[in-house]
């Protein structure tokens, strides 16, 4: 059995059992990076050695000591906007590429303290400002199913890691469908939990209001695991909510959705929507309805909305938080400069690249005198509109399910010359990172070409475990996990 | 929505970013169709409608002020693209000798 295969869960199982050793495991995972990475591209950075040397300090260690921890010796990648103390941590931008964070993020000292080895540090749209990793300042990634199609973003990177079988599993950050949307593409389980669930100390910022850190995992198992450890109040970040952190993987347990009511917004069928997609989400509800579930039609009016707002309000997040890139304290400084205004102007159109630079631009605008209440105090009313949808048809149903993406993953070069075109590409993720509710991708089939297709599941705030318990237990009926790319 | 090429140098100068001539023109170009997409906002009756800035309950959040260990002047200048004696280094600012 080839170890790069398994499961989180299935791997942890054998190593606890003394089956294997963290230096087989590591040395599994760099035999297989070594083979599909020079063709995925799905790393910016790698850590092996270190991975190794952490790995062969843990066997020695475990030979006379007694504990098990939730991720020991368990290989993950890490997308390259969460600071990792004394690793390279980009944001794929030219403007941070020689940064090594001071500091580990919350998430990275939580995974740390339960034992995790770190093999590397994957890509992503620069700054987490795309859908397709197109947008990276080193190059693009690969959908590893084919490597002519983009892995989706922004966290591409992240998800063709898992999907490649580069790495265990993966941490992602959604700002705007950025876990969920490539986790669809590439087959694989993305989880963006709900606004607060899990600390954002140390994620570099795009959009302060959006943004949520997630897993990305080969199943939703391996996802619950992850969120164990992930999930729970941070003192450092002021907007991680204080609620009680229950064992997710509990939620599992009942393998069936009876007494769960689904509903199915029409607005997400609608115009745009792919056949092969609609299809296989449909099918998707048919099956929910076998395992017990209550199908229901319901409305989200606002949803044709959501990316006007969108683009206006993580833009305008946007233009802020990148202020701070100003060639002072960290990251580039332009040579060519005379004085202090020339180096923050020289400085910024050296190290950022084109979509970076629009969406600076589009947020400075909203932003700006005279447009301000037209542009980003009515996207914001518009938003409040959006959670009151999701509110409503809450009060009817427990789950939402829709599609992930209009179309399975589409080619490089194909969206990248028009912008909004791929902003439209976010049309089903979007809406949930406004109303700051959780939401999952499962793979949900395949189209005719062979590129995966993803469900979306999105739930209560704070209620991951109905979303964890019917993901699981629509793929556990399904197994679509059984079918894995081949990578050539 | 049309945004010309005067308004993306104002723009653009906001957001101390110098953008070349090229730029100028795809930026007008792209942002007056995003900005014409997202007109259509406008058609929606928020009337009343309290705006949405976080969607978390809780406000001022506050802790104890209370020293702690912080990060050491070294480690945190350690990617400053100039420094010296313990201070970050910027292009002189008054002019004069």
């Amino acid at each position: 059995m080839s170890l790069h295969k398994l499961t989180l869960h299935e791997l942890k199982e054998k190593f606890t059992k003394g089956e294997v050793t963290a230096r087989d495991i590591v040395s599994a995972y760099s035999l297989r990076i070594n083979q599909v990475e020079p063709k995925v591209k799905a790393y910016i950075t790698l850590v092996k050695e270190s991975a190794m040397a952490q790995a062969e300090a843990l066997d020695q260690k475990l030979k006379t000591w007694r504990r098990t921890m939730p991720l020991m010796g368990m290989p993950l990648a890490i997308k390259d906007n969460i600071c990792t103390e004394g690793v390279l941590t980009t944001c794929a931008s030219r403007i941070l590429g020689a940064f090594v964070p001071p500091y580990d993020a919350t998430v990275i000292a939580r995974l740390r303290g339960q034992g995790y080895l770190l093999l590397g540090k994957t890509n992503l749209d620069e700054f987490a400002m795309g859908s397709s990793t197109e947008n990276s300042g080193f190059g693009p990634s690969r959908n590893p199913w084919n490597l002519s199609r983009v892995p989706g973003g922004s966290s591409g990177g992240s998800a063709a890691a898992v999907a490649a079988d580069e790495c265990v599993a993966a941490l992602g950050s959604d700002t705007g469908g950025s876990i969920r949307q490539p986790a669809a593409c590439c087959g694989v389980v993305g989880l963006k939990p709900t606004y607060g669930r899990v600390s954002r100390s140390g994620l570099v910022a795009f959009a302060s209001s959006l943004d949520q850190i997630g897993p990305i995992t080969k199943d939703v198992t391996d996802a619950a695991m992850l969120l164990n450890v992930i999930a729970g109040h941070d003192p450092l970040d002021s907007t991680s909510a204080d609620v009680p952190v229950p064992d997710y993987t509990k939620a599992l347990k009942k393998k069936d959705v009876k007494k769960l009511k689904i509903g199915l917004p029409k607005e997400y069928f609608a115009e745009g929507l792919d056949q092969e997609v609609e299809q296989a989400v449909r099918e998707a509800a048919g099956e929910l309805k076998k395992l017990g579930g209550e199908i229901k039609d319901v409305a989200l009016p606002t949803t044709g909305a959501a990316i006007a707002a969108y683009y206006l309000i993580a833009t305008a997040e946007a233009s802020s938080n990148l202020a701070r890139y100003d060639g002072v304290k960290y990251g580039l400084r332009s040579k060519q400069t005379k004085d202090l205004l020339e180096m923050y102007m020289k400085t910024r159109q050296e190290g950022f690249g084109p979509e970076v630079k629009r969406r600076i631009m589009l947020g400075t605008y909203a932003l700006s005198a005279g447009y301000y209440e037209a542009y980003y105090g009515k996207a914001q009313a518009v938003r409040t509109l959006i959670r009151r949808d999701f509110e409503a048809a809450f009060q009817e149903v427990d789950l939402l399910v829709t599609p992930v993406m209009p179309t399975p993953a589409f080619k490089l070069g194909e969206k990248i010359q028009d912008p909004l075109q791929m902003y439209l590409s976010d049309i089903y993720t979007i809406s949930a990172n406004l109303a700051g509710i959780p939401a999952i991708s499962v793979p949900c089939g395949y189209s005719k070409a062979g590129l995966p297709i993803g469900l979306q599941i999105l739930g209560r705030p704070f209620e991951e475990e109905t979303l964890l318990r019917g993901a699981h237990a629509y793929e556990q009926a399904t197994g679509w996990r059984a079918k894995r790319p081949n990578i050539r | 929505m049309k945004i010309g090429k005067e308004e993306v140098e104002h723009v653009a100068k906001l957001a101390r970013l110098e953008i070349t001539e090229a730029e100028k023109e795809a930026f007008s170009k792209q942002l007056s169709a995003i900005l014409t997409y997202v007109e259509q906002l406008r058609t929606l009756d928020t009337e009343g409608v309290e705006p949405t800035a976080t969607v978390l309950e809780q406000t001022n959040v506050l802790r104890e002020d209370r020293a702690r260990p912080s990060l050491p002047v070294e480690k945190a200048l350690a990617n400053a693209p100039e420094q010296a004696d313990g201070f970050l280094c910027v292009p002189k600012i008054i002019n004069g000798t």
